[in-house]
């Protein structure tokens, strides 16, 4: 109990420390989709074609999102509001993610107690409360699936153990339903679907087939995967995509195994190899031909991108620059398994081989589920969160044991048998770990509030005098977005920030982060990176009103557009190589540079001058330096810009918004229009937004 | 132990490839294993045989089972006859419902025969209903 509510409260630092609101890009489409669906019916959310998002193709969102996480929450809501609490949907929204770790807390302690025993179950539970490691996805705030998926993770493998464990046809049952809650929750369901046949098979090799475990698979397999097929963005998946064969092909090796069980304890042993060897050899390459012709006549689709990114970490970097431009898909830094986990991290390879001394089935699932995870968390950083949970559980199966023999004081308070050297030796031994445990404690703490709990959509910095101040760039835009701006205005935006738009502006917009259309993200992407005429003739076409850039140079904000400028670059160079190159966008010499030497199609990109206008103008004559990239850039170096009219810019500059000028009533282009402004000297610096605090930095 | 009927039909078809495939082999030891095969056929056949007479619950069990798996050979070939298969869901929701329940009698079948320990024989068919009646639940929301 005490655990689930340090587990709460450790989540709750960004809530105190900033305000509850929500964080980061994807919650705010759960945000928006929860909100729909509290205003819907359940079958209008099934059928929500999003006409805000993607303009101008739309989305058909209730078929392409996974309904988990809006519906718990809706479900809480309505629950809340039937005994007469009625309760802001923002706020369980925000609450949310806390309270499922309370859940798995007490989840991974019976996942730990049946591994090892309730004292180990106690610890685990202790570590995955407060691991920053799962804490990084569910402070108070994130609002995304992973948030429950972790929780329903753990109480799919729990039912499992148990299932797998007893033989139940019940617990078996429940790790099916709760494996299909995982399905509407999170697109890594397909790590359950692929570990548990991969445990099973583990257990065939070694001979270990029971009937047990022929009634729990079973089970589980045939309830969970015609559940997750009704799920509207799964379908068909379970028996058509390559990721789920592996349980398909496990389910028919255990009848072979079932029958061959059958007939060994009929037959001499001699014979029955035989017998076995035979049959073996024909399955297998029955199988193995059936499978390829499927394969090849198109009746299994061929695995996902995102599955080959997982062998091959250099896959997704070559053919899908989508995929690699999420930092989430790039490896994880060795550094951060320390930050994650802390002491755990050592603890895990002594817990995985305590468990290769006593090999129970149940201690090969947790095997197979750290290997694995160890791999996948090196190619992808998002997988350590699937790391972090058998982290703790085998830490604390090690320091369990460990405390077992040390912390086992009978024989020094026995008169008889008092041996000094042995007091002294435990004394040491746990006094020790109890200094590592609170070392941790502290760690988690400390990385809690200080790394995990700012909502990216605040920052947080400090003003001179010390003291903490808020840079609250984004919500002013989005504010002057959905106030300013006509209600069905089009609003052109790098994807990151596609949620968000839709999400505090209210506005529509071209791309976001749903990332289900490639093309469509390359011709945001073209047009950022196309000289003015073409550009507005682009985004002319797809009948934006506004462009809106992040632009961090001022304060030194790293994640602004201009560093994200190569992803565009390259995502729409991937459909029209023709006309645009990224090696243009690169000085001679191969660098990357917004300085005067910068090369002139980089100068002449939309992206390059919505995002350095007026610039030098601010320093009042003195040198403009992009705090981000180190750089000076001069007033000759910004080009015109004569198809665009600044209408927005933030207080810290963060944010800056143009609208596209209306064509020339005397039918001459922009840039006549503006060449001739300009010799008539009357193009005046309309600018009038008083200078930011310089001192202002992150 | 193992799906009896099924069994059966695999197991023949089973020593039927075998001795085809090793044909070209030499001929003497496909006839050794033709002949093990052939033990094993009916040594397995007659077990069974035994097992059934002395337990009428098993013999409702594998009638169900063998209904089962012609239900589904029906839905199987009925698709392949008419080569489109368009509301794909129901076939498969018909379809896997004789497979789910198929597995759901095996597994109550090894029970009765040899049960768990930790789950009596009443509590293990409550359970094989109530997973039944989740199956069911979920094929029929599927037909649509």
């Amino acid at each position: 109990m005490s655990i689930f509510g340090a587990a709460v409260s450790a989540r709750l630092f960004s809530v105190i420390r900033f305000e509850s609101i929500i964080h980061e890009f994807d919650p705010w489409f759960n945000f928006r989709a929860t909100k729909y669906l509290i205003n819907n019916s359940f079958y209008d959310f099934l059928n929500w074609f999003d006409d805000r998002t993607w303009y101008p193709l739309g989305r058909v969102t209730g078929g392409t999102l996974y309904p988990g996480l809006m519906t718990t929450s809706a479900l809480i809501w309505h629950t809340l509001r039937k005994i007469g609490l009625p309760i802001d949907i923002r706020n369980i929204c925000v609450l949310f993610a806390p309270a499922f770790s309370g859940v798995t807390a007490i989840a991974t302690y019976y996942l730990t107690k049946e591994i090892k025993d309730s004292s180990a179950g106690v610890l685990a539970a202790a570590f995955i409360a407060i691991v920053p490691g799962y804490i990084s996805r569910s402070v108070a705030g994130a609002y995304d699936n992973e948030a429950i998926a972790i929780t329903l993770l753990m109480v799919t493998f729990m039912f499992w153990i148990k299932g797998q464990k007893t033989g139940s046809i019940l617990y078996s049952s429940f790790a099916a339903l709760f494996y299909f809650y995982m399905v509407s929750a999170w697109g890594g369901y397909v790590f359950i679907t692929n570990l548990i046949p991969f445990h099973i098979f583990l257990l065939i090799l070694m001979g270990r087939f029971t009937s047990k475990l022929y009634v729990a698979y079973n089970t589980w397999f045939i309830i969970g995967t015609v559940a997750s097929m009704q799920i509207p963005f799964v379908g068909f998946l379970p028996i058509r995509s390559n990721d789920h064969m592996a349980a398909l092909g496990v389910f028919g090796l255990l009848q072979i195994v079932a029958l061959g069980d059958f007939v060994k304890s009929k037959l001499p042993p001699r014979k029955f190899k035989i017998v076995m060897i035979v049959s073996l050899l024909i399955i297998l390459a029955i199988g193995i031909a059936g499978l390829f012709l499927l394969t090849y006549m198109g009746l299994i689709a061929p695995w996902t991108g995102r599955f080959y990114s997982l062998w091959d970490t250099s896959y997704a970097k070559i053919h899908i620059p989508i995929i690699a431009s999420v930092s989430e898909h790039q490896p994880v830094a060795w550094p951060a398994f320390f930050f994650d986990t802390h002491f755990l991290i050592w603890l895990f390879p002594a817990g995985v081989f305590l468990l290769f001394m006593d090999l129970k089935d149940e201690h090969v699932f947790i095997i197979a589920y750290s290997v694995l995870c160890s791999y996948f968390a090196g190619v992808m950083v998002r997988l350590m969160l699937t790391l972090t949970p058998v982290i703790c559980i085998t830490a604390a199966v090690a320091l369990s044991k460990v405390f077992d023999v040390y912390l086992d004081f009978s024989s020094a308070i026995d008169p008889q048998r008092r041996n000094l050297t042995s007091l002294l030796s435990r004394l040491i031994v746990s006094g020790t770990f109890i200094f590592y445990l609170y070392l941790f404690v502290f760690h988690c703490t400390w990385v809690t509030q200080t790394a995990y709990s700012s909502p990216s959509v605040v920052l947080p910095s400090t003003s001179p005098d010390g003291s903490m101040a808020l840079i609250d760039d984004f919500r002013e835009a989005y504010y002057w977005l959905r106030m300013n701006t006509d209600e069905d205005a089009k609003v052109a935006a790098w994807w990151d920030y596609g949620y968000q738009i839709g999400g505090m502006a209210d506005r529509t917009t071209l791309v976001d982060n749903n990332t289900w259309n490639n093309t469509h993200i390359a011709i945001v992407g073209k047009a950022m990176a196309s000289p003015e005429e073409k550009a507005y003739e682009i985004l002319k076409e797809h009948d934006v009103d506004y462009v809106l850039v992040i632009f961090g140079g001022l304060i030194g904000f790293g994640g602004d557009d201009l560093n994200k400028f190569l992803w565009m670059i390259r995502i729409s160079e991937g459909i029209w190589p023709d006309e645009i190159k990224e090696r243009d966008f690169f000085t001679p010499e191969g660098e990357y540079r917004v300085d005067s030497r910068a090369s002139k199609t980089m100068k002449e990109s939309i992206m390059y001058k919505m995002s350095f206008k007026d610039f030098p103008i601010l320093f009042n004559g003195g040198q403009a330096v992009d705090k981000v990239r180190q750089q000076a850039i001069s007033l000759e170096d910004v080009g015109t810009l004569d198809y665009f009219d600044e209408v927005f810019t933030s207080e810290n500059w963060m944010v800056r918004i143009y609208q596209l000028k209306e064509d020339d009533p005397e039918g001459r282009s922009l840039k006549e229009v503006g060449d001739f402004e300009r010799a008539k000297g009357k193009l005046t610096k309309k600018r009038k937004i008083t200078k930011p605090d310089l001192t202002l930095r992150v | 132990m193992g799906s009896k009927n099924t069994t059966e039909m695999k197991e023949k078809k089973e020593s039927n490839k075998a001795a085809t495939s090793t044909a070209s082999a030499t001929s003497a030891k496909t006839q050794y294993i033709a002949k093990d095969f052939q033990e094993a056929y009916t040594t397995s056949m007659k077990s069974y045989w035994d097992q059934i007479a002395s337990n009428n619950k098993l013999k409702l069990i594998d009638l169900f089972c063998a209904f089962l798996v012609v239900v589904g050979i029906i839905q199987f070939a009925f698709v392949c006859l008419i080569r489109d298969n368009y509301p794909f869901n129901a076939f498969l929701a018909g379809f896997i419902i004789c497979v789910g329940q198929f597995v759901l009698l095996i597994s109550l079948r090894l029970q009765l025969l040899n049960p768990f320990e930790g789950i009596p024989k009443n509590r293990a068919f409550g359970e094989f209903v109530l997973a039944s009646l989740i199956l069911h639940f979920i094929c029929i929301h599927f037909i649509n």
